[in-house]
């Protein structure tokens, strides 16, 4: 069963075509993976997922109910299923408003505020360490990882089963972002939420998501199993995005393929496949054809027109829990 | 070891305002060999930025400074105003993490780069100088150098305008370069391509580096040597293979922990690791060891300040733990 399924998204900022043809499907309970560069539309695929942003073409499908066929009070209901965990806590809390009175502003905009639906958010608040004694503070009376949980109280306020996650570790020091993100691997199971998470932290990203898919300039170029993935990237761009990433390991570093040039403007898109200027492996068909997302909806998929073949690479098995 | 550039004994730095005052450094030591690359490693608060600012004298003005011994291309130094100012933008020369508040956005780029080296040469010619820049910049990877020096700051995105700030740097022929998070606002790619330019410089100046980062991995890449920090204090100092392999302070070991290898296999169900607790205030810095609120090893000795410890190698850290 599908959490949310988004069908050939399109989305346009006037004549500018920010994400051309994006289909993703979240299940329900896992966590899904959205990588690529600035500029490659992942954070306008998660503004319209929560609805801030309209679909010029495409539909989102909402446990089983499309939003686009539903009536508009329905389309509110809807949307209401899916929150949005922004990136920046600082910025998204309002400075001058308590802990108090930012966690009840979700449930008055709902129009659902009672001395229950208090009760609940005051113990949610509690059972992630945002004890009562903090509920009189300001946000810049809280620490990083603090502010942090508040946003999410204020995120989970509706009881959504969808929690949109743009960058929720950006700016946090490596000591905590381990406890926001078992946070979240304990609130999933306990909720039963499902998570789109949305990350430039490839190192997150490959040890918190189940599925994961690539973005090249308002495209999916590759999906697929997380681990898998990782391992046996097709699509060379996917290869280059991951052996980019800095690391520890002096081994995994003489691998590194550095991309020549930067991001085309999504305005005037290169002719044939998208990323065929900076491919180290272009061939003269990759400038006409444009390549199909091929593979098993769900499963790998990658739109190459010469997949890099993989390694026989060690099984990617998780150490049975 | 090669003859030092830089040695700093014992720095403190603490501002008073309101009655109170903070203790940011609390006894830091770091030496920088000539030719050497050195990082400077830590989490937000623990003062790693305020070394390189103290460095280039940028330190706001209710800043007390003070070092034990201190001294640059072998004369001995203090970090009084005029004493910095003189080094500032000649001797030493400063990579800042955005590149887009670096760069003025009223001037072309190659009114930039021609600026910036008034000072450290005074007699060429704008001519001469506009040379200079525009093949400095083509070294650093900015293709078509010649037409781009006409262009202004938003008209380069933010791997190009971090090439600029790198060529701007270089220009003065600095004996000490110095990269605070020179890669932190840019993408995976660009970060790499980046990363490769410094990888060149290295190899063909002379000069040494000092690259302040919160990233491990950016360290690993760049560096001989790592310098660990926590709350105002080097808590860890030595080769970086050394370090990260073989880490002797609980910080280190803790901090390492945190870090994540996305291919290695894993317990999906299990936790990852974190520090639990919060970086000391400040204001309020304990007695004895500036860790040991956090550290799993933690002991009643703790509340003394730790020894310094040399291991054979030529690792020191600073711990009441005796290496096992």
């Amino acid at each position: 069963m599908n959490a949310l399924i988004l069908k050939d998204a399109v989305i346009r900022y006037d004549r500018l075509t920010a994400v051309d043809g994006v289909s993703l499907e979240l299940r329900r309970g896992e966590t899904l993976g959205l990588v690529g560069e600035s500029g490659c539309g992942k954070s306008s695929v998660a503004r319209a997922i929560v609805g801030l942003q309209p679909l010029a073409a495409g539909t989102l499908t909402i446990e089983g109910e499309t939003l686009q066929d539903a009536p508009a009070r329905r389309r509110t209901d809807l949307q209401r299923r899916i929150q949005l965990l922004f990136q920046d806590p600082a910025a998204s809390l309002s400075p001058r408003m308590t802990v108090r009175s930012l966690l009840a502003e979700p449930l008055k905009i709902q129009k659902s505020h009672s001395p229950e639906a208090w009760t609940r958010i005051v113990a949610l608040a509690e059972s992630i360490g945002l004890g009562q004694q903090l509920l009189s503070r300001y946000p810049h009376q809280l620490s990083g990882g603090q502010a942090r949980r508040v946003a999410l109280v204020r995120a989970l306020a509706a009881e959504p089963s969808i929690i949109v996650a743009d960058e929720p570790t950006a700016g946090l020091d490596i000591s905590i972002q381990g406890e926001l993100l078992n946070l979240l691997r304990t609130l999933r199971g306990r909720l039963g939420l499902s998570y789109l998470l949305i990350s430039h932290n490839l190192n997150v990203v490959g040890r918190v998501t189940d599925r994961v898919a690539v973005m090249y300039l308002g495209q999916i170029v590759e999906s697929g199993p997380t681990a898998d993935l990782f391992r046996n990237s097709a699509h060379p761009y996917t290869r280059a995005l991951l052996s980019a990433n800095l690391t520890l390991d002096a081994g995994r570093r003489r691998e590194r393929i550095v991309l020549s040039g930067e991001l085309p403007s999504p305005s005037n898109p290169p002719s044939g496949c998208r990323f065929h200027k900076r491919c180290p492996l272009a061939q003269p068909r990759c400038t006409r054809e444009i390549p199909v997302l091929q593979g098993r909806p769900g499963e790998r998929s990658f739109a190459c027109h010469f997949p890099l073949r993989s390694e026989p690479a060690p099984a990617p098995q998780a150490i049975a829990g | 070891m090669t003859e030092a550039l830089l040695t700093i004994e014992n720095l403190n730095v603490s501002y008073r305002g309101n009655g109170r005052s903070a203790h940011i450094l609390d006894g830091v030591d770091i030496k920088i060999g000539r030719g050497q690359s050195v990082g400077l490693v830590g989490e937000s608060g623990s003062g790693k930025s305020t070394v390189a600012f103290t460095l280039l004298g940028l330190l706001a003005d209710n800043a007390e400074v003070s070092a034990g011994y201190a001294a640059f291309d072998g004369r001995t130094r203090n970090f009084a105003a005029r004493e910095t100012a003189s080094l500032r933008g000649t001797d030493i020369a400063m990579v800042f993490q955005d590149p887009m508040t670096a760069l003025n956005p009223m001037f072309t780029i190659g009114t930039q780069l021609v600026d910036i080296q008034r000072r450290r040469f005074p007699r060429e010619s704008r001519k001469a100088l506009w040379a200079r820049a525009e093949a400095v910049l083509a070294d650093v990877g900015v293709q078509d150098a010649a037409a781009r020096m006409h262009r202004y700051p938003h008209e380069f995105s933010g791997g190009m305008r971090q090439r600029v700030v790198i060529a701007m740097a270089l220009l003065v022929e600095p004996k000490l370069l110095i990269a605070d998070e020179p890669t932190t606002a840019l993408d995976a790619t660009i970060e790499a391509q980046v990363v490769e330019v410094l990888h060149r410089l290295r190899q063909r100046t002379s000069a040494s580096m000092l690259v302040v980062s919160h990233s491990m991995g950016l360290i690993a890449e760049l560096c001989d040597s790592v310098v660990v920090m926590y709350g105002g204090t080097v808590v860890e100092s030595g080769k970086v293979a050394d370090v990260l392999h073989r880490p002797r302070h609980p910080y280190t070991q803790a901090l390492l922990a945190c870090e994540i290898d996305p291919y290695a296999a894993f317990d999906p169900s299990q936790d990852l690791a974190t520090i639990p607790g919060n970086v000391p205030d400040p204001a309020r810095r304990p007695q004895g060891c500036i860790f040991a609120d956090r550290c799993p090893a933690r002991h009643d000795r703790c509340r003394e300040r730790p020894p310094q410890r040399h291991a054979r190698d030529g690792q020191n850290y600073s711990c009441w733990l005796e290496v096992a």
